[in-house]
């Protein structure tokens, strides 16, 4: 095998046959072998880790939630269809069926774009779309057209990273760049009662679905808690708290199993990837407003229901957290934590057009992350100007 | 006694190949080399020509900006070669050494009867004044200027370092007239650092006209800009000088005895060095002399003066660096790992990381190699640098306002306080493989060049 690559190595060389695909070879090539580069200044060594493991641990946490997914999609098919003949196999296979396509648009249009605009700048293709393109199926509705999907993924990747310089120098989170492209061009694909629950669309609309069964159930609504944020809301909706915390609700493929998210925040908090500050600060932000709320009497939910609904959870895990677009100083971190979950359950309460609120407050916040970074290191700088004074 | 300043943040890099404490032999040197490429922004001037007759002592080559300062050669011999590099550059002057070592005679005087011109002058005739490193830049200190404060780090935590209570055990005397000689250069004393763990055990502290601070943690506490930082920041405007304890003993040596003398005990370390340990050496002592520590039959070894983390690369055939002492000979990682970094055990390479399970084996000792384990990116993780960086700056910031070449940020991030060195570390766990040594290198020369 190695042998092979380095016969054929050449051909891709500036000036080779296939020069023009050199970062396309490079990334295959890296993929399976970690290069052979040797520092040449500064230091002589170097730590063994770098962003393609960081990515997939990345990757990793977002396993539980995207398996939950799967099964989720299928079983709210089921649900909403009446059919209770269905077993476990018929429920991920119906989920697969939904999902793997999904996977397939986001990664080949994403990383289609990667390869493209790694080439003409003529760099090493970046694994960030990895993680992006892990996140952007668990963040729509399981019935989004695929053609929109595509051209949100583009939108996302070209404008969303590709011209500011790639990933490292992205002022926003692609994934849910890709998400509010979608929000804001197709509402009527992204809220409402009836497209949380996997084939119900297509049933409305051709009078048929994957397995329709005898039509839907005269129970369904198909609406996710957070159209109908009260007590009595989930109460028709048949939602209890635990339906709430294990996942069993419709909802974004990947978002509604507290379960599986926090498996994924685990992973992360452990190895260092994401930042538990975010984390944290966005749940007591999300707790604090929640609870304000409830005080108030704007919600008679509990606080902490704020953070079982939609998407705060995962928002606040997978892409709160994002390295690139949140905050970069410590101090930063917290107070850029604490306001997207602050911000996410403030939109919700108060304005009921956009019960995402989630998708909204990150985005705001990635825009300010550099402000914040500002005036903390401003901070920082006078202190110590401060101390060289007295010292 | 001071109190002992505890730094939390940094890390002590695994590497095997320590130094055991034994000087497996004397080396007598036969060509060795003085290299104007040791000293920061230093623009030479040569004095010998091929051919001519040195003694140890005898200049070689002058700072061209203050010719005063003075470069002399560590042995006596004749001068066999010039090598310059690329548009000319003078690189190495290199001296084949007699088999009887003679010195020029600079006299010895009482410290105590020369004044601050007459001591400045002897450093500079002698060539040990380039041993006096100015900060902020890190270059050879200027003559005309009084230092704020002098500051010795009397421990390094560097990775395999040599042991100063070894490498040094017989240089207290001169250790002390160079603290004297020191002392009469500035009027904020000479600062001195300990380590906390061997303060009442190290025969140093015992040394008289020193402030002494006590610093407690892994590496970087052991370098002297951290410890600055913690004991008087360098503000805009200040200069400082820092000598190591090496080259104060030097200085000692030659108040003491009336000769530039620059031999030493030399750590010769690393994963590839066989059975390491210390040669008595001297400075830019040829990699041939050391010959028996190493097998280069693959020529697959890089040689390092210095360590790992900030040390030169000088090839086979290179010469010790005028500060060093210490060599560090490890593996050139020019190999492709199939699936390295999927791997989810890779248990000979040592990370920081908890991406990887080094962290469940905190003693083992890794033979590490030269390879990047990676591909250049741009930055991507905020949070991992700060962590290995006791001093209170921001590096990612400082790092940035270097490569976009902002003077005003990067005066505001504290470029007057760093030195490559300091962020060493930073570079060794950046997971985005930048260099940030020679960035940050590039950002201290603009600003050297803008605020001149």
């Amino acid at each position: 095998m190695r042998k092979f690559i380095d016969k054929i190595k050449p051909a891709f060389e500036k000036g080779g046959k296939f020069g023009f695909l050199h970062s396309t070879f490079d990334a295959f090539e890296s993929f399976l072998y970690v290069p052979d580069t040797v520092t040449r200044k500064g230091s002589h060594i170097r730590d063994c880790v770098d962003l393609k493991r960081i990515m997939i641990i990345m990757v990793l946490a977002l396993v539980p939630a995207m398996l939950f997914g799967i099964w989720n999609t299928g079983y709210q098919h089921s649900l909403a269809f009446g059919l209770t003949d269905w077993g476990f196999w018929n429920i991920i296979g119906y989920g697969l069926v939904k999902v793997i396509p999904l996977y397939l648009v986001s990664y080949i249009v994403g990383l289609a774009i990667e390869f493209v605009s790694a080439q003409i700048r003529g760099h090493e293709v970046n694994e960030g779309y990895l993680v992006t393109g892990m996140i952007i199926p668990l963040i729509v509705p399981a019935d989004v057209p695929l053609w929109m999907l595509a051209l949100a993924v583009a939108f996302a990747v070209i404008l969303g990273k590709e011209v500011f310089g790639g990933t490292g120098m992205n002022i926003w989170n692609p994934a849910l760049l890709c998400r509010a492209f979608l929000f804001f061009s197709y509402p009527s694909m992204m809220s409402g009662d009836t497209i949380w629950t996997s084939g119900v669309t297509r049933y409305l609309a051709e009078g048929k679905a994957y397995a329709s069964g005898n039509g839907l159930v005269d129970s369904f609504s198909g609406a996710t808690p957070l159209a109908h944020p009260s007590v009595e809301g989930l109460q028709t909706a048949g939602t209890s708290l635990w339906d709430l915390v294990s996942g069993v609700i419709p909802g974004c493929v990947g978002e509604t199993s507290a379960i599986a998210i926090l498996i994924g925040a685990v992973i992360l908090i452990w190895t260092g990837v994401a930042s538990w500050k975010i984390m944290f600060s966005s749940l007591v932000g999300g707790l604090v407003i929640g609870y304000l709320g409830f005080a108030a009497g704007v919600t008679d939910l509990p606080g902490y229901y704020q953070l079982l609904m939609g998407g705060f959870l995962f928002g606040t895990v997978f892409m709160a957290t994002d390295p690139v677009t949140s905050a970069q100083t410590e101090t930063g971190k917290w107070i850029y934590g604490f306001m997207v979950g602050a911000l996410a359950v403030t939109v919700r309460l108060f304005n009921p057009g956009y019960p995402e609120g989630m998708m909204l407050a990150i985005l705001l916040m990635n825009t300010f992350a550099p402000l914040i970074d500002h005036y903390v290191t401003d901070a920082a700088i006078s202190r110590r100007a401060k101390k060289i004074k007295t010292a | 006694m001071s109190n002992i300043i505890e730094l939390k943040r940094g890390l002590n890099i695994p590497i095997t190949g320590s130094a055991v404490q034994k000087a497996k032999k004397v080396i007598i040197p036969d060509v060795v080399a003085a290299k104007p490429v040791d000293f920061r922004g230093l623009i030479p001037r040569l004095l010998v020509k091929e051919g001519d007759t040195v003694l140890a002592g005898s200049p070689v080559f002058a700072d061209k900006v203050s010719p005063d300062i003075l470069f002399t050669s560590p042995v006596s011999g004749t001068v066999t070669e010039i090598v310059r590099g690329e548009k000319r550059k003078l690189l190495e002057i290199r001296i084949k050494a007699d088999k009887d070592q003679k010195y020029e005679d600079f006299g010895t005087e009482k410290v105590a009867s020369l004044d601050e011109a007459g001591i400045k002058a002897k450093l500079m005739k002698s060539g040990l004044w380039p041993a006096l490193v100015q900060r902020p830049y890190g270059i050879v200190a200027r003559p005309t200027d009084t230092p704020k404060a002098i500051f010795i780090s009397a421990f390094s935590t560097a990775p395999l370092a040599a042991c100063p209570e070894y490498a040094l055990r017989d240089e207290f005397e001169n250790i002390q007239t160079g603290v004297n000689v020191l002392q009469k250069l500035t009027k904020g004393g000479v600062h001195m650092s300990f380590n906390s763990d061997n303060y009442s055990g190290t025969p140093f502290h015992k040394l008289e006209n020193i402030t002494p601070h006590i610093f407690g943690g892994k590496h970087p506490a052991g370098n002297v800009g951290v410890q600055i930082s913690h004991i008087s920041p360098i503000a805009k405007g200040d200069v400082v000088w820092t000598v190591s304890l090496l080259m104060t003993a030097a200085i000692g040596k030659l108040f003491n005895t009336g000769k530039y003398d620059v031999s030493r005990l030399v750590a010769v370390t690393g994963p590839k060095a066989i059975e390491p340990s210390y040669v008595k050496g001297i400075a830019g002592m040829s990699m041939k002399d050391i010959a028996e520590y190493y097998d280069n039959s693959g020529n697959d070894i890089r040689f390092i003066s210095g360590d790992v983390l900030t040390g030169s690369n000088i090839g086979k055939d290179g010469f010790l660096g005028f500060f060093d002492n210490q060599v560090t000979l490890i593996k050139e990682g020019n190999e492709h790992e199939l699936f390295g970094w999927a791997k989810p055990f890779r248990t000979s390479q040592f990370s920081t990381s908890h991406t990887y399970f080094s962290w469940l084996t905190p003693k083992k000792k890794y033979e590490m190699d030269t390879n990047l384990h990676g591909g250049p990116r741009a930055f991507v993780m905020s949070d991992v640098y700060s962590k290995v960086l006791p001093m209170d700056i921001y590096p990612v910031y400082l790092i940035k306002a270097c490569m976009t070449g902002d003077i005003d940020k990067m005066e505001k991030f504290g470029i007057y306080e760093v030195l490559e060195e300091d962020l060493a570390l930073c570079e060794y766990v950046c997971p985005s493989k930048i260099e940030i040594q020679s960035i940050l290198s590039d950002g201290i020369n603009l600003m050297m060049k803008e605020m001149a």
